[in-house]
């Protein structure tokens, strides 16, 4: 289980505003450098604006805003390959966890109870298992309703994109703020490989028909969002041998029809998901992998580096599940939404995220200025936090690490490793730590704020160094503090 | 003349009940059941039974032996 990132005790009324304070700065969400803390160059002003307050997408907004997925539309319209539906949708979950399957009613009871323990609430999406969008009535019926009740809670919505071009003009109307769509192939012959047959205008299809349908679809959906302002973004799952080349071409035809963001994820497959590629032996991509095909789509469509896949039922921050907290057994019959606690965290957060936002652009800049000068050697840290853009996490608790690249281009936030996947209970400790070390292949450093000494030992043999010399610092400023030493450049940033 | 749905096998998904041209899918204790007297096997509707068209997992939406 996580640790929750604030107990549930310390918000009872009145409201504390110490204990307030001290969630925004122990942050929730374990991702420091997820979108990008300033809009980055080559992004349109008016998205930026929209974007920079969500969770999925914004840096700052990572650290101190919480989203949440309900699974109220478990009907679906499409077979995909990594999908069995007894467990959850891959498009945003890890498969064979089971999602709480909530009719309408019993997610807005749910989301309401949520919103009035958990302040960082600001995002409502909707996921599988299932298709929004091809369920629509539940989809809609859930929004409408939770509308009523919080008016200023962003939506939002993921779908493959079949049923989409039916419902725009509806999510148009109901203010829908972000759409994404999965697309993971442009050439129908590749979409055979992944879709054994589609549902649509009350016919199975399969085999090349199946896929072509199905990319028309997608590509009406995505520039009908486009034409109408509904920001969208694609999600692709990299399968090796299949699209992993592919995604290149994915990465152009979606950038140009106005997709904002192109995030890739790796296929998550074992035999025991009972999935067709479980099945058949596919493989899901290895880090490094997953790394130099998102850096040679650097460039094309924004690239988002932070998504986990997190589960369809996920409450919290990116990276922090509290899922668990919220069972239905667990809300009473009637809740009614206060939202006091929501208005205050915001005061709180609006302060604090100032101070890392500082922090974190001095050591960015030293970096920029000393990679450039001394011809741009790179740095790849992994680091362990709990969150708040700081390093605060036990070497040996790390579920997963962030992944960090000094270098020319300052220092960014480049994707996450996993360990937890890996190393499942039942192995030995030194099983386990080997699982770690293969996770963290490519990796120069480890930042954590504890790591005992056998650990330390056994990852500088794999020519890893790791250390716990930055216990608790800003994550960034520790990087360019290492950064400047490795590429000796005197460097002094300030070290909260 | 009816199909039936083989409950151990059923998701619980629920898209066969609103393809049903007939009505004749309901949710009743904790799954899915076909009523087999309002069923038509889609006669005169479709050329395919669209519950078993839709249904994600194979031969759960069968024909139900006469
Ligand atoms: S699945 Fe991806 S897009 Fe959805 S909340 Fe998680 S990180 Fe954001
Ligand atoms: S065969 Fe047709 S009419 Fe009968 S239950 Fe299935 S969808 Fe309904
Ligand atoms: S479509 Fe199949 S899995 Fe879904 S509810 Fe109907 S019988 Fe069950």
């Amino acid at each position: 289980m996580n640790q929750p990132l604030i107990t549930l005790d310390s918000l009872i009324e009145p409201i504390d505003f110490d204990a307030l304070a001290k969630t925004a700065q122990s942050g929730g969400c374990s991702t420091s450098s997820c979108g990008s803390s300033a809009k980055p160059d080559d992004m349109d002003a008016g998205v930026w604006d929209r974007i920079k307050d969500h969770p999925c997408y914004s840096e700052e907004a990572h650290h101190y805003f919480a989203r949440m997925h309900v699974a109220v539309a478990p009907a679906c319209n499409i077979q995909c390959n990594y999908c069995i539906r007894n467990y959850d949708c891959a498009n945003e979950s890890r498969p064979g966890v089971v999602s709480e399957k909530l009719t309408p009613d019993q997610a807005v009871r749910k989301i309401i109870a949520v919103a009035n323990e958990v302040p960082q609430l600001s995002v409502l999406g909707i996921a599988g298992p299932g298709d929004s969008c091809y369920d629509w009535k539940k989809t809609r019926a859930t929004f409408d309703a939770i509308v009523k009740e919080i008016p200023d809670i962003k939506l939002c919505l993921s779908t493959n994109g079949l049923a989409l071009p039916d419902h725009v003009d509806e999510l148009m109307e109901m203010n829908v703020d972000h759409v994404t769509i999965t697309i993971n192939m442009v050439d129908p012959e590749i979409g055979a490989k992944i879709y054994p047959w589609i549902f649509y205008q009350n016919k199975r299809w399969t085999g090349l028909e199946a896929s072509k349908l199905l990319h028309e679809r997608q590509m009406l959906g995505l520039e009908m969002l486009s034409t109408r302002g509904i920001l969208t973004k694609i999600n692709s799952v990299m399968i090796p041998g299949i699209n992993d080349e592919h995604l290149l071409e994915v990465n152009k035809w979606v950038k140009a029809r106005g997709a904002f963001l192109h995030n890739i994820m790796p296929l998550i497959s074992a035999a025991e998901h009972g999935t067709h590629f479980g099945l058949t032996g596919q493989r899901g991509p290895k880090p490094m992998e997953l790394k130099a095909l998102q850096d040679r789509l650097e460039g094309g469509a924004k690239l988002m580096r932070h998504c986990r896949q997190c589960r369809a039922d996920a409450v919290g921050l990116l990276g922090e599940d509290r899922g668990q907290e919220f069972t239905l057994q667990q809300i009473p019959e009637d809740v009614s939404y206060d939202p006091s606690k929501r208005e205050a965290y915001r005061d709180v957060v609006a302060k604090e995220r100032g101070d890392q936002l500082a922090a974190k652009s001095d050591a960015v800049d030293t970096v920029k200025s000393i990679g450039t000068s001394t011809g741009g050697g790179s740095l790849l840290v992994a680091v362990a936090t709990k969150g708040g853009g700081r390093i605060n996490e036990h070497f040996g608790h790390a579920k997963e690490f962030q992944v960090y690249e000094a270098g020319r281009k300052g220092i960014q936030f480049v994707g996450h490793r996993k360990v937890e996947n890996y190393c499942m209970g039942g192995f030995g400790e030194d099983a386990s730590l080997e699982g770690i070390i293969e996770m963290l292949d490519g990796i120069d450093l480890v930042l954590c704020s504890k790591i005992g000494d056998c650990p330390e030992a056994m990852l500088k043999a794999a020519g890893i160094r790791a250390t716990d010399a930055y216990a608790f610092d800003y994550i960034e400023a520790a990087i360019g503090r290492e950064y400047a030493e490795a590429f000796g450049v005197e460097f002094e940033a300030a070290v909260a | 003349m009816a199909f039936k749905i083989v409950v151990s096998q059923c998701t619980v998904c629920g898209a066969c009940e609103f393809e049903c041209p007939s009505g004749a899918i309901r949710f009743k204790g904790d799954t899915y059941v076909i009523d087999p007297k309002t069923c038509t096997e889609c006669e005169g509707s479709f050329d395919t039974q669209q519950c078993n068209a839709v249904c994600p997992v194979p031969n759960t939406c069968i024909k139900a032996a006469a």
